[in-house]
């Protein structure tokens, strides 16, 4: 039974395409069954995402198998085979447990170690196992994906570090400020980038806003907005204090913040430290804020370069999510392959001969006046027995041939009969999300 | 079964240590188990040497400097224990953990005078003293401990180096925190301390307080605690300069510590 990988994503295809081939997750269920309609295609599970459209499937006709879904994805949307076919990569055997492995963890991500993906394959599967389109191998490949992005996510620092400025300002507010639920923002000017680094520290916790604007009514609007309190920008150093967090990014062509200021403000606050975020240009807070003891003054330059410091350590954490792995890649292809017919008829035979040879032995030894040819007889015996108990599940198992259901068989039948002591994790993962 | 237990203690806080630096250079769930695991297992067993020693010389094993070293050493372990589990800070143990170490070490270096104990020390004062003085000593230590990662983590936001260790450290306001509970813990502990010690005093001299050195410089701490203590309170104290200054004050506990032997006793 092979595993094949068939889709496009942001590497190989513009936004254009990706929606062109997008399945809605409202109506997945016509494509999961179209899916598995397909010829030699037993299993099925669509992954349908703004990134990456994929489809993951099994069949053992590989070659056959990948042909047909490359076409069946440009016959459902209504496209020409050719507009999408350069756009397609597909994988098989070890190279599509891979990808799939890499996907889940994040490491095929437009952002390296972002964390939605792994959410949207496990409601992908969940849908697939809804419309029972993914039968044993996938649910138990995909089981494997998610605990090996698991893995991947606690041992190495991979999601850990902010990637995004308003995110990175956050997280140096946490190193200084600690637990942000009683902390106050304030928002000086608006911008785009002020008010997402304000909502950014809203979701980590942050007890409430303060928004000033030269225009009063803007402020208003915004702190409405944010649920929080507008100030008028007149009395900008009457409130000041009240903060801990300051974002400011107003239009003036002059400091508006001087280490005066500060120093004033400091004291109000009993010397408690409070962190400037000046994202204007020209510059609202004057950088020798920042010699002020207390006062903690950062510019959108070391917020980028903080990002970048995480982007690339991420990219070292990424070597470490490769090993990790490869190693569960063996694994779990060692398990792919024991379902295979033919070793497991070998293999049953073999552990039953096994024990009608230990318990003849057993007998003979201890027979002391045995007939002469009786040792032959029971030999014949035994054998005759065993054949006649191998002969239903074997004729089962060719005869089922293709279909989910042989692999059910295969993989009860290891287990039954202790065939293999394969190493197993069956961690099952909940598809809570 | 004391010599056992000791070097038990040792070879446990020595792995302890090495996980807790290796804490500080990888970040590991593993190392941070284990390094905890480990020092909570050398402070099992150096409390079992210290009990075992007082049972078998009859007293509280620290009247001479080797007993002492080891008595400071286990209550700075003891202390830490306890903070990191109220405030979840491993990276503390990166720098409280070697300095518990180096002290043990110091103390097995030392010869154990063998020596009657001195009728002035059988007081129950005195081992009331003694303990509360070690106890508010082993405060002072985690507090400065604190200190010199908030003065790093302090000058890595100011000149705005995000390294490895920047991303290990707590933030400014857990550490300020933390040194603030070690100081409202200390410093009623060193207070009590010092008057019992007085009490014991009178008992064995017939007099509070004879000012000898280690009285003398017993009261310059408990000021510079007090001051610390009281600028936080009103002024708000804090950052920077509380750091520098508990640091200072554990320098000077430090040196009285060890360069200075009571009138009384010695």
């Amino acid at each position: 039974m092979n595993i094949i990988v068939v889709g496009l994503s942001h590497k190989t295809a513009t936004v254009e395409i990706r929606e062109k081939v997008a399945f809605s997750p409202n109506q997945i269920e016509k494509p999961l069954a179209e899916l598995i309609r397909l010829e030699g295609i037993i299993e099925g599970v669509i992954v349908s995402t703004c990134n990456r459209v994929e489809i993951y499937a099994t069949t053992r006709d590989i070659a056959g198998g990948i042909a047909r879904i490359k076409r069946f994805m440009a016959e459902y949307h209504h496209l020409a085979f050719e507009a999408i076919e350069p756009h397609l990569y597909s994988y098989h055997a070890e190279a599509a447990i891979r990808h799939v492995f890499r996907v889940a963890s994040s490491l095929d991500s437009m952002v390296v170690g972002e964390p939605q993906i792994l959410g949207q394959i496990k409601t992908s599967y969940g849908y697939a196992a809804e419309f029972k389109s993914s039968g044993i191998i996938l649910n138990r490949f995909l089981h494997k994906a998610f605990s090996v992005a698991k893995r991947v996510r606690t041992e190495t620092k991979i999601a850990s570090s902010a990637v995004s400025v308003a995110f990175a300002a956050v997280e140096l507010a946490k190193k200084i400020l600690g637990d942000l639920s009683d902390k106050t923002v304030m928002l000086i000017g608006a911008g785009e980038m002020c008010e997402l680094a304000a909502k950014h520290f809203l979701n980590s916790g942050a007890k409430g806003v303060m928004v000033t604007n030269r225009t009063f009514e803007r402020a208003e609007r915004l702190a409405e907005e944010f649920g929080g309190e507008a100030v008028p920008f007149e009395s900008l150093f009457e409130h000041l204090h009240r903060a801990d967090i300051v974002l400011s990014s107003t239009g003036a062509p002059h400091c508006i913040i001087g280490p005066k200021d500060a120093v004033e403000v400091i004291k109000r606050r009993r010397f408690k430290p409070i962190f400037f975020i000046d994202i204007a240009v020209p510059r609202d807070i004057d950088p020798k804020v920042d010699d002020v003891e207390n006062a903690y003054l950062f510019t959108v330059d070391h917020l980028q370069e903080i990002v970048q410091a995480n982007l690339a350590q991420r990219s070292l954490e990424a070597e470490k999510a490769e090993e990790i792995i490869d190693q569960e890649i063996g694994q779990f292809h060692k398990w792919l392959s024991t379902l295979e017919v033919t070793p497991t008829i070998v293999a049953l035979r073999n552990r039953f001969d096994e024990i009608r040879r230990a318990e003849l032995d057993k007998t003979l030894a201890g027979w002391k006046d045995l007939p002469p040819d009786a040792a032959k007889r029971l030999e014949s015996l035994t054998v005759a027995i065993m054949n006649k108990l191998l002969h239903a599940p074997t004729s089962v198992l060719k005869q089922s041939g293709q279909g989910g259901r042989v692999d059910l068989y295969v993989d009860a039948l290891r287990q039954l009969f202790e065939l293999e002591a394969l190493q197993r994790d069956d961690e099952e993962l909940e598809l809570e999300e | 079964m004391t010599h056992m237990f000791f070097f038990l203690t040792v070879a446990l806080y020595g792995c302890a240590v090495a996980a807790y630096l290796a804490c500080l250079i990888r970040t590991s769930p593993l190392f941070t188990l284990w390094s905890g695991r480990l020092l909570a297992a050398g402070f099992t067993a150096h409390l079992l040497s210290t009990i075992h020693l007082a049972s078998k010389v009859k007293y509280l094993p620290l009247t001479n400097m080797q007993e002492s070293l080891s008595f400071f050493s286990l209550a700075i372990v003891g202390g830490f224990i306890f903070f990191e589990r109220k405030y979840k800070v491993t990276s503390l143990g990166s720098f409280i953990a070697p300095v518990a170490l180096m002290m043990l070490i110091a103390s097995s270096s030392l010869h154990p005078e063998v020596r009657q104990l001195h009728p002035v020390l059988q007081s129950n004062w005195f081992w009331f003293h003694a303990l509360l003085a070690f106890a508010s000593y082993a405060c002072f230590t985690i507090a400065a401990g604190v200190a010199v990662m908030y003065l790093t983590q302090r000058y890595f936001l100011k000149t705005k180096h995000f390294g490895a260790l920047f991303q290990k450290l707590p933030s400014l306001e857990t550490m300020d925190d933390i040194s603030y509970r070690c100081l409202t813990v200390g410093f009623p502990l060193l207070t009590v301390a010092i008057i019992s010690g007085s009490i014991w005093s009178e008992q064995a001299t017939g007099s509070y307080w004879i000012w000898d050195n280690k009285q003398t410089w017993s009261l310059i701490i408990w000021f510079i605690y007090a001051a610390l203590l009281h600028g936080r309170l009103t002024i708000g104290w804090r950052g920077k300069r509380a750091a520098i200054l508990s640091i200072v004050g554990f320098i000077i506990v430090l040196f009285t510590f060890l360069s200075m032997k009571h009138s009384i006793t010695w």
